[in-house]
């Protein structure tokens, strides 16, 4: 029997997550360039694609991460469709970052003035034009704290994907704790790997928010 | 590829019954108990000593920073190595009841944060003590600024839940598990139970607005 020191579960921990903060990495930038497309379609004024957006953030906003991760995982490979466990948890995490930062980005676009949009339609600007040279600089400016804020979401998401076997932080935290039963121990350093990662991007996000503030 | 059979769910239409009852009951409870904790929370960070203050804070952070499934987990298996031993459902109340209450101690904060600084002086040269004034003065007003915030919390918790299978509490997700665990009908069951979810939510989000203007009737 193999003694587990302190030092031992720890660095095996830290090793599973930088697995945690790939798969972070992943889902919050595919996540974001899903979003940006979603944020195009939802604010183009045609009704049908609006729509599409709205009906797509009540599903993923308004079911369990997990059932999504359980569907795209068990109930896909019903159709022939085999997805590992990471392309499933990336796959799945990005949909649902997707669907909340479109959210949260589409709030801050309403927020730039409705004249913003009149005087550039009225400088001939096309849709895109006008969001990219007019809307977006200033919604972009609001959207980086509520942004960053959600990104803590992300990390603590990706804890779901060790319950389909995807071998993160939370994952080695359980294949540790059977290996050596101590599981105050083991799950008090994966709270606190976790903690390291969060906690800081919570601590920007409200500095970012107070800046914003300042600024007005 | 095969044929979708939404038939092969019906015998098991029972265990999917008592999952969802198991769900709506939890998430009720947990959230009575969670914002029972939350409004407490955050009289010790408005008005509460400073070391309770420091403390509230700190709980605050550490659960607002760390997964929920972790939080679970270090209740039901960690717990216990520390003499705490608690069955599967009461485990997962508790740990829903600590992860709402910090959120609810935030979002009460900021509803108390927004209460006019008359209002606290109004009341206090009417002679009543701070708590009386945060009691009867601050609290009803605060509630109502911040019920939106609180109702989404509330229905994110909700959705949370669906991760007390994990430690075996019986609820829509095991039930869902259980079931493709017999008849292999993966995407069927989860479709379904993602759509009952989907569901609850909607209907949630609904009760939680009416409650509020019952709650909180407009002056």
């Amino acid at each position: 029997m193999a003694d587990f020191s302190f030092w031992v579960i720890f660095s095996n921990l830290l090793l599973a997550a930088r697995w945690t903060v790939l798969l972070s990495l992943i889902a919050f930038i595919s996540g974001g360039l899903v979003g940006v497309v979603l944020l195009f379609l939802r604010t183009s004024g045609v009704k049908a694609l609006a729509w599409f957006v709205r009906i797509y953030v009540e599903v993923f906003q308004g079911t369990p991460l997990l059932m999504q991760l359980f569907l795209l995982f068990f109930g896909v490979a019903l159709f022939g469709i085999e997805l590992s466990p990471w392309a499933a948890a990336a796959l799945a995490l990005t949909l649902w970052t997707s669907a909340f930062l479109v959210e949260i980005w589409r709030g801050c676009v309403e927020s730039v003035p409705k004249g913003q949009w009149e005087a550039s339609s009225s400088l001939a600007l096309n849709y895109v034009e006008q969001m990219r040279y007019v809307i977006l600089p200033q919604a972009l400016r609001i959207a980086v704290a509520p942004t960053v804020g959600f990104s803590v979401q992300v990390i603590k998401g990706t804890a779901l994907a060790s319950i389909i076997g995807f071998v993160e932080v939370t994952k080695a935290g359980t294949m540790l704790n059977n290996a050596t039963f101590r599981p105050f121990l083991v799950y008090s350093l994966v709270a606190l790997i976790y903690f390291a990662l969060c906690f800081p991007l919570s601590m920007l996000a409200k500095k970012l928010e107070g800046r914003l503030n300042v600024a007005r | 590829m095969r044929k979708l059979d939404f038939s092969a769910l019906l015998p098991y239409a029972d265990a999917l019954v008592e999952g969802l009852i198991f769900t709506v009951v939890l998430t009720l409870v947990s959230t009575l108990a969670g914002i029972a904790v939350g409004t407490v929370g955050a009289w010790a960070r408005t008005s509460g000593p400073r070391w309770a203050g420091g403390l509230v804070a700190a709980y605050v952070e550490v659960i607002r920073n760390t997964p929920f499934i972790v939080q679970l987990f270090f209740i039901f298996f960690g717990l216990p190595a520390a003499g705490v031993k608690l069955s599967e459902a009461s485990a997962a109340f508790l740990a829903m009841t600590i992860n709402l209450g910090a959120y609810s101690t935030e979002i009460i904060r900021a509803g108390i944060d927004a209460t006019p600084k008359g209002h606290w002086e109004a009341g206090l040269s009417l002679a009543m003590s701070r708590f009386e004034v945060f009691r009867h003065v601050v609290l009803a007003p605060a509630f109502k600024k911040v019920w939106p915030a609180l109702s989404s919390q509330i229905i994110i918790v909700m959705l949370g839940s669906s991760v007390v299978s994990q430690i075996s509490a019986e609820d829509l997700t095991y039930a869902a598990n259980f079931i493709q665990s017999r008849n292999f009908r993966a995407f069927e069951v989860y479709f379904l139970v993602t759509a009952l979810y989907l569901a609850l939510s909607i209907a949630m989000r609904a009760a939680l607005a009416a409650l509020g203007a019952k709650l909180f009737p407009k002056v």
